[in-house]
Parts: structure tokens; sequence; C-alpha cells
């Protein structure tokens, strides 16, 4: 059997005798005998060589595709080698919660820049530290958002499917009311937001760019949702932020998103990062952990965890929020990644996805896959076509690409990166345009 | 030392990407708003930007650095072999809305995992969707609601709460729309019977509790307190956070719970990463497994389970050609998060339980225990215990009358323990004692280091007496030295800011 256990039998029995102890079941003696376990069944140990090759196994049992051309929430972005070299730092690995600042000077800081380029990328004042993945950060901005009077969270049609129903599930806790607001032609129908809200909405969340990789009119969804007070919650792609109007600038009250685009691999879903930030009025109402900056002693600047009267540790069950630990390595990856990705970057990128997104629209237009929606977007579209979306998928995937999601039997949402080449992407329309031709 | 954005200068930068190798879009062209607002991020070369982080991490105590006997965290070695294989390409490289056919390895972990916790709960189903504890807690507790909703019993609106709980667990209750009843602790501090029979009724939604609890005792009327409960109607959720003391030993199942969830990060030793990825796993009694959030593993010829029934996770869970799929719960509370929850924590639990198996698992429980006694009987005639008898994992020291005799208080100490390089315990918790330091030294600490550490303490214990301004101004060999937090929270700066911020680009 594999252990981890440093002491030595001859040690170990040496010490309980310390503690006054004859053996190990005298030790358990607080355990009444009648619930202990008679046995476990579990298979028996092994070593790490044989461990490993187990773990092995199973990865080879999955599939991974050179050539992906699906995302909906989940993006095979470029990550650059740093990323990797120093989240896998053991000190960073190994560490808990900065709680004991002087210890912890170096995740702090390294928290602090996050929450800093964070802020930068949303346009917002103040960020956390944060939370588990952007649908979680979604429905956290909703709940931060209600008030006495205002109850109800209205949520666009055209946001990822997995956000609404996360948010639909945290308020079948808090018992919050959620209005979905319909989509039209691709879009957040705004005259529907119009009729929807009224004294008691307490905040309206849109996705930008939404679902369907269309960018929504986030000006004026944010004004229509301020004329009738409330909160405008944005939920954003952050490599699409490095180029379009940021939710500052759109007047959003908070803005959210899904960090796994900055650095982090695709894992068959997580871990992920939630980011949250809000404009200033809001910071203290944000949940989880805040660094702050602050002087020492001595007048050294140093930072710590700040603002912690709205924690679960501190105000208990009037907490704003129940959150402990979070994603604390993955924020650290985002943060090195937007370093190396730098402003220059990081805008490439973005520009990256656009362009290829629109290429491949228009090979897959070529193959014989309609565009469903007339409307700019960014690197995610949705195609129409007779032939099933089942034979198209299939003949990409005999060909070694993971082709976009099936919506239904003859929609598919297609998504294309940086990672994505020309010569791949013609090679995807050429598969597809077989299928169509047959 | 300096922030990132203070290194390097405007022009340098890594090079990342290609050249764009198709006709170039510009949102301008396709009359979308662009942002006005200068974006500011590091402009820094590889060089620089390696030389940052390593600066850091001289400024950051792992469990690789040392002693961290952080109670109620559970700071134990993460072995090297579970990072190896959660970077397994195989599993990294994987999209979680991929053809379930392709996906049949990931599938697998989960169905495994979710079998091998079974047994060692005492459970009958698991979801992997919480990606952390206090997100667990709030699972569970939706399952608890969802419940008593679908009986049409819609008056149980109470949580019952002990004093000495974790605050995530008032929270989550909260969070979960209950109104949490706290109950005071006995003088033995464990779960005071009467208070208990008095707060339970036709209102009470469910009871949560630690066994071990937080002040490192097991209840040993934990029978009696879960059919409290359930004679009231409840139902008993047992926090996970202290499973390590008795893993393999006793079972949550088995003590009369119906949900719980359990800590990978703490548990089964994966990391912290400082302060997250966790992973909160929850399980359940198979009443309760329609309620479950997200998406459960199911073998497609319903023969899967055959092999499963003598041992969990062994090779025979899944018949030869049998395909995994995912199935929703019928009556599912939803999703508390996108997709399958942190799976590459999940791989890395994998990894542990499968090298530890069944003697590794409660030999890990037995080796807590004993460290965590080994230290308490070392330290008790100079740090009074706060429920002086044989613990569990952890113990609590209460400093009070060292406070008393010396002014030196828990912090002071905690800081002092800054210079010998040992992460202090936690401070000032549970709420119950007073100046508390709770240590919990974790199976993997050898008896050379208990030693040493137990030393130390000693060594600030006679401190106290002879030079307590010593003690008062700890630590002295920090890179900073208590730092100002009620500045901090007074007036926050949680961002840089940069010079010539108006300018557009």
């Amino acid at each position: 059997m594999g252990s981890y256990l440093p002491n030595a039998e001859q040690d170990m029995r040496e010490m309980l005798k310390e503690t006054g102890h004859d053996s190990f079941d005298q030790l358990f003696g607080q355990i009444p005998q009648e619930v202990r376990l008679k046995e476990l069944h579990l298979p028996e140990g092994l070593s790490e060589m044989e461990a490993l090759a187990k773990m092995e196994d199973l990865a080879a049992k999955n599939r991974t595709f050179r050539q992906i051309l699906r995302g909906a929430g989940a993006y095979d972005h470029y990550i650059p080698a740093i990323v990797g070299s120093v989240t896998g730092r053991e000190e960073f690995v190994t560490a808990y919660t900065p709680y004991q600042a002087e210890i912890s000077q170096g995740i702090l800081q390294s928290i602090f820049e996050y929450q800093t380029m964070i802020c930068e990328l949303t346009g917002m004042d103040g960020a956390n530290a944060s939370v588990y993945d952007g649908a979680t950060a979604a429905a956290e901005a909703a709940a931060m958002c209600r008030e006495r009077k205002r109850q109800t969270v209205l949520v666009s049609a055209a946001a990822n499917p997995q956000v609404i129903q996360v948010i639909r599930t945290y308020c079948f806790g808090s018992g919050a009311e959620v209005v979905l607001v319909p989509e039209k032609d691709g879009v957040t129908d705004a005259a529907a937001l119009e009729d929807a809200l009224d004294g008691e909405s307490a905040c309206f969340y849109v996705q930008q760019p939404n679902y369907y990789g269309n960018f929504e009119d986030a000006d004026r969804l944010g004004e229509i949702t301020h004329q009738a007070g409330a909160k405008y919650i944005m939920g954003c792609n952050p490599v699409a932020l490095a180029i379009m109007k940021t939710p500052g600038e759109c007047g959003a009250d908070i803005a959210v998103g899904e960090g796994q685009p900055l650095g982090l691999p695709l894992s068959f879903g997580g871990p992920y990062l939630g980011f949250m930030a809000a404009a200033s009025k809001m910071v203290r109402k944000l949940p989880g952990r805040i660094v702050g900056e602050t002087t020492d002693r001595d007048g050294k600047r140093a930072f710590v965890l700040t603002l912690q009267a709205r924690e679960q540790h501190i105000r208990r069950e009037k907490a704003s929020s129940n959150i402990c630990s979070n994603e604390a390595l993955c924020a650290l990856a985002a943060g090195v990644y937007l370093s190396a990705m730098g402003r220059e970057g990081l805008q490439q990128a973005a520009n990256l996805c656009l362009s290829k997104a629109h290429y491949l629209q228009k090979a897959l237009e070529e193959a014989g896959l309609s565009l469903k929606y007339d409307r700019p977007f960014f690197h995610e579209f949705v195609t129409v076509s007779d032939v099933p979306t089942a034979q198209i998928l299939k003949a990409l995937e005999e060909a070694g690409i993971l082709g976009g999601l099936p919506l239904n039997e003859h929609e598919i949402l297609w998504c294309a990166t940086e990672k994505n080449t020309k010569a791949g992407m013609d090679q995807a329309a050429a598969v597809v345009k077989e299928v169509c031709k047959a | 030392m300096k922030l990132i954005f203070e290194r390097g200068k405007e022009g340098q930068r890594c090079s990342i990407l290609p050249p764009c190798d198709v006709p170039e879009v510009t949102l301008k062209e396709l009359g979308i708003p662009e942002r006005k607002e200068k974006l500011h991020l590091p402009h820094v070369s590889e060089n620089e930007l390696s030389r940052h982080y390593t600066e850091l991490g001289k400024q950051v105590h792992g469990v690789n650095h040392g002693f961290y006997p952080l109670g109620s965290c559970t700071m134990k070695y993460n072995p090297k072999v579970n990072e190896k294989a959660a970077a397994l390409p195989g599993f990294t490289g994987v999209h979680p809305l991929q053809p379930e056919h392709t996906v049949q390895g990931c599938l697998e972990v989960l169905q495994q995992t979710e079998k091998l916790l079974c047994e060692i709960t005492g459970m009958d189903a698991v979801t992997f969707q919480p990606a952390a504890g206090a997100h667990g807690e709030f699972t569970g507790l939706l399952l608890i609601k969802a419940w008593h909703a679908s009986r049409g019993d819609r008056k149980r609106t109470k949580i019952i709460v002990p004093d000495s709980a974790h605050g995530t667990n008032p929270a989550s209750a909260a969070m979960a729309g209950f109104e949490v009843v706290s109950i005071p602790s006995g003088p033995d501090g464990c779960v005071d019977l009467e208070a208990l029979r008095q707060a339970a009724g036709d209102d009470t939604a469910g009871l949560m509790l630690t066994n071990p609890n937080t002040v490192g005792l097991f209840d040993r009327n934990i029978l009696e307190i879960t059919s409290i409960i359930h004679e009231a109607g409840g139902l008993a959720y047992y926090d996970g956070a202290n499973l390590n003391a008795v893993m393999g030993i006793v079972r949550p199942g088995d003590m009369g719970f119906d949900v719980v969830h359990v800590n990978l990060h703490k548990t089964f030793s994966t990391p912290h990463g400082g302060g997250g990825p966790g992973s909160g796993p929850v399980g359940c009694k198979a009443f309760l497994a329609d309620f479950l959030p997200g998406k459960q593993v199911r073998c497609s010829r319903g023969d899967g389970e055959k092999a499963g029934t003598e041992e969990a996770g062994t090779e025979g869970t899944r018949t030869e050609g049998a395909m995994l799929h995912f199935e929703a719960p019928s009556r599912s509370v939803g999703s508390v998060r996108s997709f399958y929850g942190n799976f590459l924590v999940v791989v890395r639990a994998l990894t542990y339980i499968l090298m530890l198996g069944r003697e590794g698992i409660p030999a890990a429980a037995r080796g807590a225990v004993l460290n965590a006694n080994y230290m308490m009987e070392k330290l008790k005639d100079l740090y009074p215990v706060a429920y002086d008898q044989t613990c569990m994992h952890e113990f609590v020291l209460s400093l009070e009358g060292l406070k008393k005799e010396t002014g030196v208080t828990a912090m002071d100490v905690a800081k002092a323990l800054l210079d010998y390089g040992i992460h202090p315990p936690t401070m000032y918790f549970p709420l119950i004692v007073h100046e508390a330091l709770m240590i919990e030294p974790t199976e993997t600490e050898s008896r050379e280091t208990l030693d040493t550490v137990i030393g130390v303490f000693r060594e600030i214990r006679e401190t106290a007496k002879t030079d307590p301004q010593k003690l008062h101004d700890a630590p002295h060999t920090t890179y900073i030295r208590r730092p100002d937090e009620v500045q901090a929270a007074r007036k926050p700066v949680l961002r840089y800011e940069f010079v010539e911020k108006e300018e557009t680009v």
C-alpha cells in the first residue's frame, strides 16, 4: 500500500505509550463500538508507480482533439509556457489561504495584482479574489443586488443556459424569483426587458457577447435597467474585453465572467475561475476574499485580506455569502497569463478570435451551412442546415476535429480562437462540404 | 517589493502569438463599440516575469516549507504524483462538452471516485459539482430543502447549528433560505442534548454537525443526536471538514447522517493552492439521490454494478464494452456550478485514495490522531487544553491564563512562531474558547518535527515570562511585520492606480 506516514512502527508505539494508550483501539476510545466500521471495502493500496499507471490508463480512454471548434462556455486558447511554470511552483500550490500576512505576501500581492487586472479589463473600481466559476459569479452578483423591496432577478434568455441554471438554483435557495427575459433574433429583446422590469426588480443579467456569440446592445439594456431602478450586471468574455466597450463604460454596476480563457486548460470543466468586479458603491457587497494595500509596523507597503466584516467567519449567518475556499491558484494563472500577454498580446488574441471566427463562418457558409443570425458576433456563431447536425459532427470527429456544439437537429454553435489555423479551418469546411453535398 | 506593474516598461513584451493568417476583421467595421479606456496590463519580458513570481514565491509559506498545524484545515503533505496525474494531457485537454464516447476516461474517474467516497462515507450517491466545502454545504442544504418540499412539508424553515460550528455552516444555511438556530455546546464541548431536544421540532429542517467537532472531540452521543433530529422529522447534515480523523474508522452514514460533504483539499491530500481550487463533493443516502445537482455517471448496459458490490473502485466496476454516460437526476435541484465541478481536483483525490487503499485510509486517520495527542500531551503542562481529554486529530489550547499572567496573547504566540519558520495554528477559533489556538498537526509530520515544534512552543512560553515585549513585537524576521489591518479596511486600496489613467488608446 502507498503511505505518506513518516513515523516507523516503533516510533508510533512509543508515541502511543507517551499519550497513555496501549493501542489505537484505546486511542479511539471516544468512538462508541456500535458505530465503528467493521470492514472498509476498498481495493488494496498501490505503489506510486501502479497508481500513476492506472491514472494514465484512464486518461488514455479519453480522446483529445487538436482542432477544436467548440466553445459554449469553455474555450481552447493558447496558454503561454510560463503560466504552468509559475502555477506549478510548490510554494503557490501547497499554501493555504493567506490569513497570516507576514508569511503570505507573495500570494497576497499576486491577488492584489490580479484584482487590478480584472478592474482594468472590466473598467470597474474593485474586484474580489475570485469565486468558483463564471456561473457562480453571476449567481453571487444577483444576490448582491437584492434589497428588501427588490427581490426579482431578471436574466437574459440569450445567456449561457448553464449560467441561467446556476442562477435559478441559487435563487431556489434564497427564495428570489427568476424571470427570463426572452431573446429575439439572437439577442435580448429590449422591449421585453422594459416590460419585465418593475419596482420589485433587483437586477438584470446580460451576457456579452451572448451565448450565440452575438454582441448585445449593452448600453441600451443598461439604460433600460437603470431607468427601472434595478442594478445592471454584465457577464463578459475576458478576452473580448481587451477590445470591446467595457462594463464600466456601459454603466454596469457589477461585471462578472468565466476566467477560464485566461490561461486555464479545458480540463473537462474545471478548475475554472469566476471573476467579479463592481463599481465603487457596491464594492463592499462583493462576496469572498478581497486583498487590500496597507503598511506594516515599519511603514513598509504590505498586503492583507481586508473588509473581512462581510465574510462568513466573522458574520456567520449574516454574511453576504458563505464562500471560503475560492480559486486562488487559477487567479494566479490568470495574472501570469495577462502579464505574459500584455495589452498588445491580449488585444491580438481578441482580434485573432474575431477574425478567425469570421473566416470560419464564411468557409462553412460556402460549405452549405447558413448563418442563423445576421448580426455582429465575436468568436462564436450559430449555423443552420438541412443536413442533420449529427452527420456533420460525426464526419468532423472522424477527421480528428471537434466540431461545434449541436443546439438541436439542425443548428450548431461554432467557435474559433487564435489556436485555429486557416489550414485547419479549411479542412473542417471541406469535411462539412462533403457531408452537405452527399 | 515591486508590483508587476512597476516592473519593465512600455514596449517590453513576451512573444506568444503568431500573425493573423486569415483576412482581418475589426470591431469597428462590424459597428460594435470599442473600449475607449486604455487597458493597463504589465509590459514585461518573459525573464522579468519569471523573476517577479520567483520573488513572490519567496514570500510564501507552503506545506513544502515547513510545519503547518492550521486547525480545521488539514494541511497534510500534497503528494507529487497527484499533480502528475492531474497534468496528464488526456485530462487537461478534454472539452467538457465533448461527445460522451470520447470522454469515457473522465466519466470513469467520476464513477470510481463516487464509489470510493460512498464506501468511505457510508452514502449511496455523490455529486462532484460543488467546488469547495462551503459550496458543498449549500448544495447539501438544497437537497434537504427540496426533499421537505417534495413531501409538501413547508413548515420546516430552521437549521440547527451548534455554536462551535465553522462560520460557513450558518452562512450556508442562510443562503439556502433557512433560519439558523444556534444551540450552545455543553461543558464538555459537545452537543448539549437537552438544548438539542428543545430546539428540535416540527419546524426543524435539519441539523449541521461536524464530528469530531471543532474542539477536536468525537461526540459519543452521535447516534442519539441524529435520532433526535430524525424523530423531529429533520435530516442530519455532516460537515466533512474533520473527516481526516475518522476515515476508515467510522462513517457518517453509520452515525445516522443523511447528507455529507467532504473536502478533497483537506482529507484527500489535494493542495490548497493559496486558497483554492478545492472540491467539496456531496454524498447522500439513496432517498435524496434524485435531488442531486448536475449529472450522475451511469452505465449504459445497466450491468456495471455487478462487480462493484464487493469492492468499490476495482477493475470490475465497469463491464468490458459497456459505455458510461451522464444522466440528470429526475428531481434535481438544478446546478450549483457549470459542468461537473473541479474535475482535476477529483483526479488528484482518486490517485491518493487508490494509493492508500483499504489499509492506508484508516492508517492515515490513526496517524493524524496519534500526532495530535502526542503534541497535546507534551504541551498541556504549559498551555492549558480547553477540553482536557484524549483528542482526535486536533486540540484547542486556551491562552486566557497566559494573557492574564503575562499580557501575552494567542496572537503574540502565533506571530512568534513565524520567526521559527512555523505556520501558526488557527487563532481565536472556535469562538467558544477564549484566546484559542487550534492545532492540527496531521499524519504526515514525523515525530522529530513534532518534537522540534514542541520545543519551540515551550521556549515561547518561557519568553512570555522573561521578555513578553519580545513577543508583542514578533515577528522579527519576516518580510513585513504586523500590517495595519484597520487602515486597510478603513481606507480600502484594492487595486493599483496607474498614473496616466485618463489617456485613451
